[in-house]
């Protein structure tokens, strides 16, 4: 399961020592000039080649944070026993990135295999890092994945890593706290704002949701919303943040921050995790992936919990995803075959999503999605609720055409200097929306993009 | 005074003749400089891989512009003269400096009360209280920002607590007008024992003459303290202040720690050093991440020797 866009921020503990690394780095690039480039085209093979790759065996490095990894990658070694894999944990999201990106502009040390989410696959993409895999006939497993997750990880005919789960945004709410106030679950976001105020109303301590303010939360309510704030071809951007979609959105959400309804407690916080299990925030609008993070973390919540669809802008079921990651190659890999091999296994295998789902995931496989058993799951901690049902139904109301920035892990950087303020302030959405805009175009033009030109 | 002789090397040679001193002499000093070199070595390698490669390597960065499209290019002094209108590093400039001439003196000032309390000899357990304050420095930074980070929390933490008690929301450490002072207080919580350990060692360093011959004169007290005990740790004072404004230019570990919890307060450019890093790990953008570090050294280096410059002049008066 992937957390969406979480900020950095967490871990950035070891950071007095990633200055000194950074120092260090640059001792080390000295000596790199000569790395080879292992750049060109895409590889020439099919997936013949992949097979007799997985028969003569290797070693892998694959970093990841999803749960199952090192049970996944146990058993893939149980089945090819030539093949060793060494799962690396290297930091959660934008951590990993940092890692990632270091090793790739320094030449060596970046895995065969890394998890990436897919607002942040562009960005590599962009640098050249990652492997085409449709050079090993990959693309022929497009029809095993939901079509919003293998819209995110192909551009044009290139595919770039193969989805490993997905996260179509749906509504967990407290429903005991919902009984308590005598709070419908609310079907449009006129509702929900409603039971927001009635809620805080009632119990100033309780809010409807928390919203610190965060980039992985606000784009796919933007999303949802019909906003396609950017659009990238080549090397020529557009940034729109104020298009009718982006608009509906901040207006929506600030008859939420701006009275003040939402409570200012940063998700994935020691306070968030608090708030969720005494009931001071009574929902989530989160991923899919969600609910099996919910009932290992919050104990408290059992059996008060429940899944409904999100609510909507117009009545529409119209949903948007929320995180979610890929697994892809990179191309410093020394043996990019058998790397492949590892990824499709990963993400296509029988033996490999069961894994998956046994630790909670939410998987991107339609077979999977659409499975009897799957459908039937019927956890005690969401009351006997079949949530599956509800949640492989957003998987299928994903609206289509959402695009992600070249640079989106920078823009999600900076989206709390400049949006920020708007949650701090319980000001106006929109300015925030124009100050984030300014930076984007100004970044990108700088990087060398064409931005709004 | 000693006399100045020249260092000879224990071989145990003797000179033979008078008339060959002088030559011999001439050879043996160029051979002791070449040896002398040789001791160095362990110390220069690391050195000049450690301290100078990477130093010359970020001033080389510095001057190119490394494009996610387009690639690299030279662009001379360019990302000087952009570091130099860019609000983002003059704001956090700004803030740091502001820092360094409320937090610093403050933190000096309880130090050397701290110090000259346990030097007074007028209170029980000194070794207690030297330990008791000198502790939160030996609490790793990181551990002791994330510590406080829980003790500010407005939700559920100590704060929360002291609110609740008073009524309404009274202390609210991650305000936008208030979270540079609770930075502030961490800080000084942190230092004051290191700082005090400076002053207090000082203090011991002085004669116990001049005690005696100020209290001959019939000084006192507080005249002790002005007469005898400032004028002598002034030299730990200037080292102090030295070290304190090199750590506020390079405040970077409790703003980043703590930005989880105020996120939309604690910008990307908080401090300058916290800018440099969000430049190159979340932005890329490592050469202009090393021009805003190498701005930030020539400051530091250029105010740190000013207040050297004074702070000795003083000693010498």
């Amino acid at each position: 399961m992937t957390r969406p866009a979480r900020t950095t921020r967490t871990t950035r503990t070891k950071a007095a020592a990633a200055l000194a690394a950074a120092a260090l780095t640059a001792v080390t690039l000295v000596g790199c000039g000569t790395a080879d480039d292992p750049s060109g085209g895409t590889p020439a093979g099919s997936a013949a080649d992949l097979d007799a790759a997985l028969e003569e065996g290797g070693e892998l490095t694959y970093w990841t944070w999803t749960p199952s990894g090192e049970a996944q990658a146990d058993a893939f070694m149980k089945e090819y026993p030539n093949v060793t894999v060494d799962v690396v944990n290297a930091g959660t999201a934008t951590d990993e990135y940092t890692k990632l990106q270091n090793a790739i502009k320094a030449g060596s040390g970046a895995p065969d295999v890394a998890q990436i989410e897919y607002y942040a696959l562009q960005q590599f993409v962009l640098s050249d890092s990652l492997l085409d895999l449709s050079g090993y006939g990959l693309g022929d497993l497009e029809d095993q994945y939901t079509a919003s997750t293998w819209s995110a990880v192909t551009a044009d005919d290139a595919i770039y890593g193969l989805p490993q789960d997905s996260g179509p945004m749906v509504l967990l709410y407290n429903k005991e706290i919902f009984d308590e106030h005598d709070i419908d679950v609310p079907t449009t976001w006129d509702d929900y704002i409603a039971a927001a105020k009635k809620l805080h109303t009632a119990d100033p301590s309780k809010y409807i949701t928390n919203d610190a303010g965060d980039p992985g939360f606000a784009q796919p309510l933007i999303w949802q919303a019909g906003g396609r704030p950017y659009a990238t071809d080549g090397t020529d951007v557009t940034v729109n943040l104020q298009d009718e979609g982006t608009k509906l959105w901040a207006d929506t959400w600030n008859e939420l921050v701006e009275p003040g309804l939402l409570a200012d407690i940063p998700t994935w916080s020691d306070d968030w995790w608090k708030a969720l299990s005494d009931g001071t925030v009574a929902t989530i609008v989160t991923g899919a992936w969600m609910p099996g993070i919910l009932e290992g973390s919050v104990p408290d919540g059992a059996g008060k919990w429940r899944v409904a669809p999100l609510p909507s802008y117009d009545g529409s079921a119209t949903t948007a995803e929320n995180g979610g990651s890929a697994q892809s190659v990179i191309k410093q890999s020394k043996n990019p075959a058998l790397a492949a091999a590892f990824t499709r296994w990963l993400n296509s295998s029988e033996e490999s999503v069961d894994v998956f789902l046994e630790q909670g995931g939410f998987p991107s496989t339609t077979a999977h999605l659409s499975s009897p058993e799957f459908l039937a799951e019927a956890p005690e901690y969401f009351g006997g609720q079949k949530i599956n049902e509800v949640l492989v139904e957003a998987s299928e109301k994903v609206a289509p055409g959402w695009q992600y920035l070249p640079f989106q892990v920078y823009a999600n950087s900076v989206f709390p200097d400049t949006v920020g303020a708007a949650y701090t302030d319980h000001s106006d959405l929109n300015a925030g929306l124009q100050a984030w805009q300014d930076q984007l175009v100004a970044y990108g033009n700088a990087q060398g993009f064409g931005v709004n030109k | 005074m000693t006399t100045t002789t020249p260092y000879t090397a224990p071989t145990g040679e003797q000179e033979a003749s008078r008339t060959t001193a002088e030559s011999s002499t001439a050879v043996r000093r160029r051979r002791k400089d070449w040896q002398g070199w040789l001791f160095t070595w362990p110390f220069a390698f690391v050195f000049v891989f450690v301290f100078i490669t990477p130093l010359v390597y970020a001033l080389w960065l510095s001057l190119f512009q490394n494009q996610l499209v387009g690639g690299n290019s030279f662009v001379g002094l360019g990302n000087y003269v952009t570091a130099f209108q860019d609000p983002s590093f003059w704001d956090g400039f700004g803030r740091v400096l502001g820092f360094l001439l409320i937090q610093v003196p403050i933190m000096l000032l309880l130090a050397m009360v701290a110090a000259l309390a346990i030097d007074s000899a007028r209170l029980y357990a000194t070794g207690l209280f030297r330990v008791v304050v000198f502790l939160p420095y030996a609490v790793p930074a990181v551990v002791a920002v994330l510590m406080w980070g829980f003790l500010y929390s407005d939700n559920f933490g100590l704060t929360a607590s002291i609110n609740d008690w008073l009524g309404g929301t009274v202390l609210q450490p991650f305000a936008r007008r208030w979270v540079t002072a609770s930075i502030g207080n961490i800080v000084t919580w942190e230092y004051v024992g290191y700082n005090m350990v400076i002053f207090y060692s000082a203090l011991k360093t002085i004669p116990t003459e001049l005690y005696e011959a100020a209290e001959i004169d019939g000084a006192r007290g507080w005249q002790v303290v002005r007469a005898i005990k400032l004028p002598a740790v002034r030299g730990a004072i200037v080292i102090a202040t030295i070290f304190s404004i090199i750590g506020s230019f390079q405040l970077f570990n409790e703003p980043n720690v703590l930005q989880p919890l105020a996120n939309n307060v604690i910008t990307s450019s908080f401090t300058p050093n916290m800018y440099a890093y969000n430049l190159s790990f979340a932005g890329q953008q490592y050469n202009y991440s090393a021009t805003v570090a190498i701005i930030m050294g020539v400051f530091t280096a250029v105010i740190a020797y000013v207040v050297q410059m004074r702070g000795s002049r003083k000693e010498d008066r």
